[in-house]
């Protein structure tokens, strides 16, 4: 029986989003720019979805821009809000633990003579509100911070930053790249004065090959991609239908989000009790992480042997992040773990699907490993 | 036009009385190789070989990209095919070759009249197509010493062909006129080229793998798989063993003093591979190794894993410099698979300081250590698992 523990890499597509993505691909499947009926059908696909997603975010669906992936939307965000703001300043604010499709754009800004502070993560995993308070300055034109870590599941309070912006009156704008968290937690970016926010679908059971922007009305951020100007003209490239109609679905399939963190939260205990009983087992997440993720070190036995061994036995885990292959984790480095156990780090990430009987087998298959793999010479 | 494909012996030319043979497996493999393409016939003719495509939409690119790749050709051209006469012969020079003519400064013509009954000699065939193509095309000119494009003509007794550059071939003998041998392929760059380098000399190959999972993943044996797909590329195609081997690589861990786990390793690994070999009926084994490369490769180490082997181990990588194996692992296009970062059975388990100059009495001593070591061998051999590589064949 297989057991997918690898929710923050990807997620199996729900039933209702399937069903839609399926819909649009053999009856609606319309250009949503052509101007016959086909397409106009196609259109309202579309926007329908565009007022779903906008719906959960709590914002107007004017604000809502579908991108093809994630990690567009973030390049669009940080590049579209440097390039608006570069007059005003030369200040950049991130952290040290971003996903690279934000830790890339900002090396590439870096290069091109931005000045990049990078906060350094306090014990939980978050940045300290003090660092950034201490990094802002008028100077500053972005703040960009991701609201769920990837790896280690820590919280960033990223409602404190536009309190620290508008402190010392600085330009900035403010990106949340709330991939990991969309679904799973509360995320309201017009409350918290967030300018900019991105998510994606596949991580909430929706088909790959679609993210989405939050721009806050009247930002006017200029696109990294061009061409026939779909999307407001910030994701040019015909609408990936199936997925955006996947993706509204999806979002219309999600439990009630404080209910269900209760619930994952109490599968994150349970299994955090089982493992106690192994004494290898190191713990990495912060105990007040998203409890959708579990990062865990089964001392002496490297990430990739854990993950083959689980494997044969249908229990697909990963190491750190899925995205980046071959490489020490920064993130587990920036929070101050030792190497012996960033090597033996693993990612393990329920999904509001996932069982206790699930995380039972799970636990029970470690205890298993922990006894028969000797990698120490 | 029709077109055809014209390859040169390499060496079998040199060949007596067994040419034949030698000639009768290049068409089998080069068969093989494109069968899938189309229909196509074959005829040997004064050291050249001609592949004649019999439907029309047959895909040449294609069929000569991958004859290119079989050995035993030094050189292949397309060609058009025409009828003996000399009007015909120019218009179909031009035609055929007016593309590369176009946008090239200088030309020669060279005939060869193996038909002695064509009425005109090789300089006056030479003579008509050039002045013709000079006629036709403004701003060429003739450069026998040193010409851009080469326009061949052939008169043979079934037609005339005509054709442009010649490409190189493979080089290298026909697969399968050497014999068979073992190749002990990891996963990293070395032991594909040296697969790659012996079976150019007309040998078959077999290949083992071993496989220690969870030590190793998945990824690093769907690496080998692709590693040797490239490969069969170029020897046709290749039946692989992999070895079911945690087994025997957890008794070394826990038997064996650590800075002998790489060479006893390799000490179990040619004893496996030579039961697999000659089962397989090969009668060699071929490793990557290089001399003084690793800890396991020194000529003291080589000493210890050499007398396990009951074949002759062809290493025809140990005297290269890793760039020198590099060079042919990006010309066969198995470097980037090579370089993947996945563990395989060479790298689990690795001692901090292995011992470089071990002895074959210490060796087989160590070796000793281990309970049971045969019943496992037998195991492993028992449960080592064929798949078949075949380029083209998916």
């Amino acid at each position: 029986m297989e057991n997918y523990l690898d929710n923050s890499a990807t997620t199996r597509v729900c039933p209702e989003a399937a069903q839609a993505a399926l819909s649009v691909m053999t009856d609606i499947y319309g250009n949503p720019s052509a101007v016959h009926s086909s397409g106009v059908k196609a259109k309202n696909v579309l926007e329908n979805s565009r007022r779903t997603l906008a719906d959960a975010l709590s914002v107007d669906a004017s604000e809502i821009y579908f991108s093809h992936s994630g990690t567009l939307a973030n390049n669009t965000a940080i590049f579209g809000a440097a390039a608006l703001r570069r007059k005003m300043g030369n200040r950049i604010i991130t952290t040290k633990l971003e996903h690279p499709s934000v830790m890339r754009c900002m090396d590439s800004l870096e290069e091109q003579g931005f000045q990049i502070v990078r906060l350094s993560p306090g014990k939980n995993g978050a940045f300290e509100p003090e660092e950034l308070l201490n990094a802002i300055n008028k100077n500053t034109i972005l703040v960009s911070v991701m609201l769920v870590n990837n790896e280690i599941g820590a919280i960033n309070p990223v409602e404190l930053i536009s309190r620290a912006v508008k402190r010392v009156s600085a330009p900035a704008l403010i990106h949340v790249d709330a991939i990991q968290a969309f679904g799973k937690m509360k995320v309201k970016p017009s409350k918290t004065g967030i300018d900019l926010l991105t998510v994606s679908g596949h991580k909430i059971h929706a088909p790959k090959g679609v993210g989405a922007l939050y721009v806050r009305k009247g930002l006017g951020i200029k696109p990294t991609v061009l061409g026939g100007g779909q999307e407001g003209n910030l994701f040019s490239g015909t609408e990936a239908l199936p997925a955006i109609a996947g993706f509204a679905e999806a979002v219309k399939a999600l439990p009630d989000i404080s209910r269900q963190y209760e619930t994952t939260k109490n599968l994150r205990d349970y299994t955090l009790s089982m493992l106690k009983d192994i004494p290898q087992v190191v713990i990495n997440s912060p105990s007040d992480a998203l409890p959708n993720i579990i990062n865990m070190s089964v001392m002496g036995i490297p990430s990739q042997v854990l993950i083959n061994y689980l494997s044969e036995r249908g229990i697909y885990i990963s190491a750190g992040s899925a995205c980046k292959k071959g490489h020490r984790s920064d993130v587990l480095t920036a929070i101050g773990l030792p190497p012996k156990v960033i090597d033996s780090a693993v990612r393990v990430s329920f999904s509001r699907y996932t069982t206790k009987e699930e995380a039972e087998i799970f636990v029970s298959a470690i205890k298993d490993a922990v006894n028969n793999i000797r990698t120490k010479i | 036009m029709k077109e055809i494909i014209l390859l040169k012996d390499g060496e079998i030319a040199l060949k007596g009385l067994n040419r034949s043979t030698f000639e009768d497996m290049l068409i089998k493999n080069i068969k093989e190789r494109i069968s899938s393409l189309g229909e196509f016939s074959y005829r040997k003719a004064q050291s050249t070989i001609v592949v004649t495509p019999e439907n029309e939409d047959i895909d040449l690119d294609e069929a000569v990209s991958r004859i290119g790749k079989v050995f035993g050709t030094v050189g292949i051209a397309r060609a058009a095919v025409c009828e003996k006469d000399i009007d015909i012969i120019r218009q179909t020079a031009y035609d055929y070759l007016k593309d590369d003519l176009m946008f090239a400064k200088t030309f020669k013509v060279t005939a060869k009249r193996a038909d002695k009954n064509f009425p005109l000699k090789s300089p006056e065939i030479c003579d008509e197509v050039g002045g013709y193509l000079l006629s036709k095309i403004r701003g060429l000119k003739v450069d026998v010493h040193n010409p851009e494009v080469t326009v061949a003509v052939e008169v043979r007794d079934n037609g005339v062909y005509i054709h442009g550059k010649q490409l190189p071939g493979a080089g290298g003998m026909p697969t399968g006129t050497a014999g068979r041998a073992c190749l002990l392929i990891s996963g990293g760059i070395d032991s594909p080229v040296a697969g790659y380098m012996i079976a150019k000399r007309g040998v078959r190959l077999t290949a083992v793998h071993f496989a220690s999972p969870p030590y190793t993943s998945e990824l690093a044996e769907m690496k080998v798989h692709e590693l040797l797909g490239k490969v069969s590329m170029y020897s046709g195609r290749i039946n692989l063993f992999t070895v079911p081997f945690t087994e025997i690589q957890e008794a070394i861990r826990d038997y064996c003093p650590e800075e002998m786990f790489t060479v006893t390793m390799r000490r179990i690994m040619m004893k496996l591979s030579s039961r697999i070999a000659e089962w397989q009926g090969a009668e060699a084994l071929i490793t990557g190794e290089s001399l003084g490369q690793v800890a396991s490769q020194t000529i003291h180490a080589l000493k210890c894993t050499d007398e396990c082997a009951t074949l002759p181990v062809f290493r025809p990588c140990i005297g290269m410099d890793k760039n020198e194996i590099v060079i042919i692992s990006r010309k066969i296009d198995t470097f980037d698979i090579s370089i993947r970062p996945y563990e395989d059975c060479c790298t689990v388990f690795t001692p901090r300081h292995p011992r470089t100059r071990p002895t074959p009495k210490y060796a087989r001593e160590v070796e000793a250590m281990i309970p049971d070591l045969d019943k496992m061998m037998d195991k492993a051999f028992e449960g080592a698992v064929l798949k078949i590589i075949e380029a083209y064949k998916s």
